[in-house]
């Protein structure tokens, strides 16, 4: 009877579950959600602060005129530096991202890479330093040339500052600030262009650049596009630099060369939280409330554009 | 200007060769180089007569270097080889461009740093300290506390949602944590110091300032790209290892543990190097929860700390009545920040090279 039976009954297949595995798998996925707790955490504790500047009536805003009026040259500010950098880093670090994949020996192209990655290292109080000590005394000529020259334009309308403290200095310190990062994606894009693609143009008898802007050009624009909006992502919060090199007014003008700049979000925030107090502290936290939604719509666009790019590019 | 060059070879040096093959008419090899520095020595030239200037003269000199290679070689050479020089030469100089930054400056901070770069530097702090003299040690000790407290905060989480993505993760979630690591690599820097300070002060009350809020704030920038490094190397092990591991009947956290972080340990070493070299610049979220004082505090749990990076800022845009005394410490300080950061470069390159898993035979 009993050997009978066996067979009608098959051994269970069961996976083992041992308390270690339980464990281990239990802490990776938690930190994984801890992380999403964090990132969502931000954003209440910030709006929990911010709620009383919020609700609050506008005469007792810091400058007596409400939330709005307080917080919005402050924006035209960090996007005047932010999108004057980018102006200047992205042909720049398209360059450099060229120069180190498809120029530079092959030997040395690894050192190179390395050694302009070595700018994202370099900290930004640093860079702070920098800008207000070797940058801006040099860049006094250039913004009398400017606004000699340029002053039909609102952006040179001068009087020219005579410190170079401007938020034209600043747009190019932060230039410098996120070149290894444009460079740094559009390097990884170029290099990953098919190999196919570039030794059928060059047997067609295309020239170097004719390649580069037949096979490399078109396989890497989204990586540029996305590396550019992580290197706005990174000008727009930029703090330290800012608040040492920036000699802002409190004015709302696209004067880049004048010392009555506006002054940027992040700076504003390290210049005055050390001493605020009360509303003057909820008024700084909702300014940072306004960055922190700016950036993340930039980033999160970046990101975007990084992932559709996989999605299609076939590489893997 | 004859354009069409390369279709119709000047002269009779076509005759040589007829038939399919066409001559191509190049210039010698060196010719460029040398056109190029002509056109700088003409740029000289040009900077000295209306009062000579450095920046000047290279502007000049690059801009018609360019043109005369580019001239000559379209007169000789055809549009499209033109082209291909004159892009060869744009791409050398935004390079060049990119270089002058990271020059000027570690020439400037090591000119201006170095003068205080002297053993009481790190032996003194700035208590009672009014001019001359005082030190960094307070804030070294503090950067070096909150460092450690902020790696120990950071890292577990990171490497255990890094195994997760890489080793247990699946659908939706799987998505979400990536994408979220990316955007949150992106927050910044000041708005994770006003994250710390609203969750403290929530906590604790008003005017709260203690060394770990600073942990804190820089965990949070800390985090994700801890994330992305140790996800990046976790995928490089090799399946087969894992495979071997589990038809040997080794549990899963123990092949993890045994067999995947071993494999991985120096790409590891390296990420969290990088990534603690990212945070001991940081100032902005240190300015607004940690503060400064002018005495050494080793307790992060309680009151105030000096940090290295604060510690220069304020050196430099508070100087005393002694200001020179200021100024040079506060370039000093920078320089032993830059010091650090690279120090902390190179050790990251050693540890990938030296644990590099043995792939010989």
């Amino acid at each position: 009877m009993t050997a009978t039976k066996a067979p009608t009954e098959p051994p269970v297949q069961r996976t083992v579950r041992r308390p270690g595995d339980r464990i281990f798998a239990g802490s990776a996925k938690g930190s994984g959600i801890f992380i999403l707790i964090v990132l969502a955490g931000v954003a209440a504790f910030l709006i929990s602060e911010a709620l009383p500047a919020l609700t609050a009536p506008a005469d007792e805003i810091p400058g007596g005129e409400g939330l709005t009026a307080y917080i919005a040259p402050l924006i035209l500010g960090t996007l005047l530096g932010a999108v004057l950098a980018l102006i200047v880093a992205t042909p720049l670090a398209v360059g450099i991202a060229l120069f180190i994949t498809y120029y530079a020996p092959r030997r040395v192209a690894a050192v190179l890479g390395y050694v302009v990655d070595l700018l994202a290292a370099i900290p930004s109080v640093v860079y702070g330093f920098w800008g207000l000590a070797v940058v801006a005394p040099r860049m006094v000529p250039f913004h009398e040339w400017a606004a000699d020259n340029l002053s039909f334009l609102p952006f040179f309308a001068g009087p020219a500052s005579t410190s170079g403290r401007t938020m034209f200095t600043v747009g190019l310190v932060l230039a410098v600030m996120i070149l290894p990062i444009i460079s740094a994606i559009s390097r990884e894009v170029f290099s990953q262009a098919p190999a196919l693609h570039r030794e059928a143009a060059l047997a067609l008898g295309a020239t170097r650049w004719e390649m580069i802007r037949m096979a490399v050009l078109p396989y890497g624009k989204s990586g540029v596009i996305a590396g550019a909006m992580l290197g706005l992502g990174r000008a727009l919060g930029e703090t330290m630099a800012v608040a040492i090199i920036l000699s802002g007014g409190a004015g709302a003008t696209l004067n880049l060369i004048s010392n009555s700049n506006p002054s940027t979000i992040a700076s504003n925030i390290a210049l005055r939280f050390p001493e605020a107090t009360g509303l003057g502290v909820n008024t700084l936290i909702a300014s940072g409330l306004v960055l922190f939604v700016i950036t993340l719509v930039v980033n999160m666009l970046a990101r975007w554009v990084v992932n559709r790019r996989a999605d299609f590019s076939g590489a893997n | 200007m004859s354009t069409e060059t390369p279709l119709a070879p000047i002269g009779s040096t076509s005759a040589a060769s007829p038939g399919p093959v066409q001559t191509q008419r190049r210039l010698p090899r060196f010719a460029a180089a040398g056109l190029f520095l002509a056109g700088v020595a003409v740029g000289a030239l040009l900077s000295a007569l209306t009062g000579f200037s450095l920046a000047l003269t290279v502007l000049y000199g690059v801009v018609l270097g360019t043109l005369a290679v580019y001239a000559v070689s379209r007169q000789v050479e055809g549009r499209r080889k033109a082209t291909d020089r004159l892009v060869t030469s744009l791409v050398s100089t935004a390079f060049a461009i990119a270089m002058v930054p990271l020059l000027s400056l570690v020439y400037t901070v090591l000119d201006r740093g170095l003068a205080r770069l002297d053993a009481s530097f790190f032996t003194n702090s700035m208590f009672r300290v009014v001019g001359e003299g005082g030190g960094a040690y307070h804030a070294i000790v503090g950067t070096v506390l909150i460092t450690a407290l902020t790696t120990l905060i950071a890292v577990p989480i990171g490497l255990l949602t890094a195994i997760y993505l890489v080793e247990y993760g699946t659908g939706r979630l799987k998505k979400a944590i990536t994408f979220f690591v990316d955007v949150m690599t992106g927050i910044p820097s000041i708005v994770a110091g006003l994250f710390a300070f609203a969750l403290f002060t929530l906590l604790f009350g008003n005017d709260v300032r203690l060394g770990l809020m600073g942990s804190v704030a820089l965990a949070v920038l800390m985090i994700p790209v801890v994330v992305r490094s140790c996800e990046e190397v976790l995928k490089l092990v090799p399946n087969e290892l894992r495979e071997a591991a589990y038809a040997l009947g080794v549990p899963k956290w123990r092949t993890v543990v045994k067999v995947v972080l071993p494999t991985a340990i120096a790409g590891l070493g390296t990420g969290i190097t990088l990534a603690v070299a990212r945070v001991i610049g940081e100032t902005a979220p240190l300015l607004i929860t940690v503060g400064l004082i002018t005495g050494t505090n080793f307790n992060p749990f309680e009151g105030r700390m000096a940090t290295l990076p604060v510690f220069a800022y304020y050196q430099l845009t508070q100087p005393g009545t002694a200001t020179q005394a200021f100024i040079d410490r506060a370039w000093t300080a920078a320089l032993v920040l830059i010091m650090l950061v690279m120090g902390l470069n190179v050790v990251a390159r050693l540890i990938s090279r030296l644990f590099a898993p043995k792939t010989g035979r």
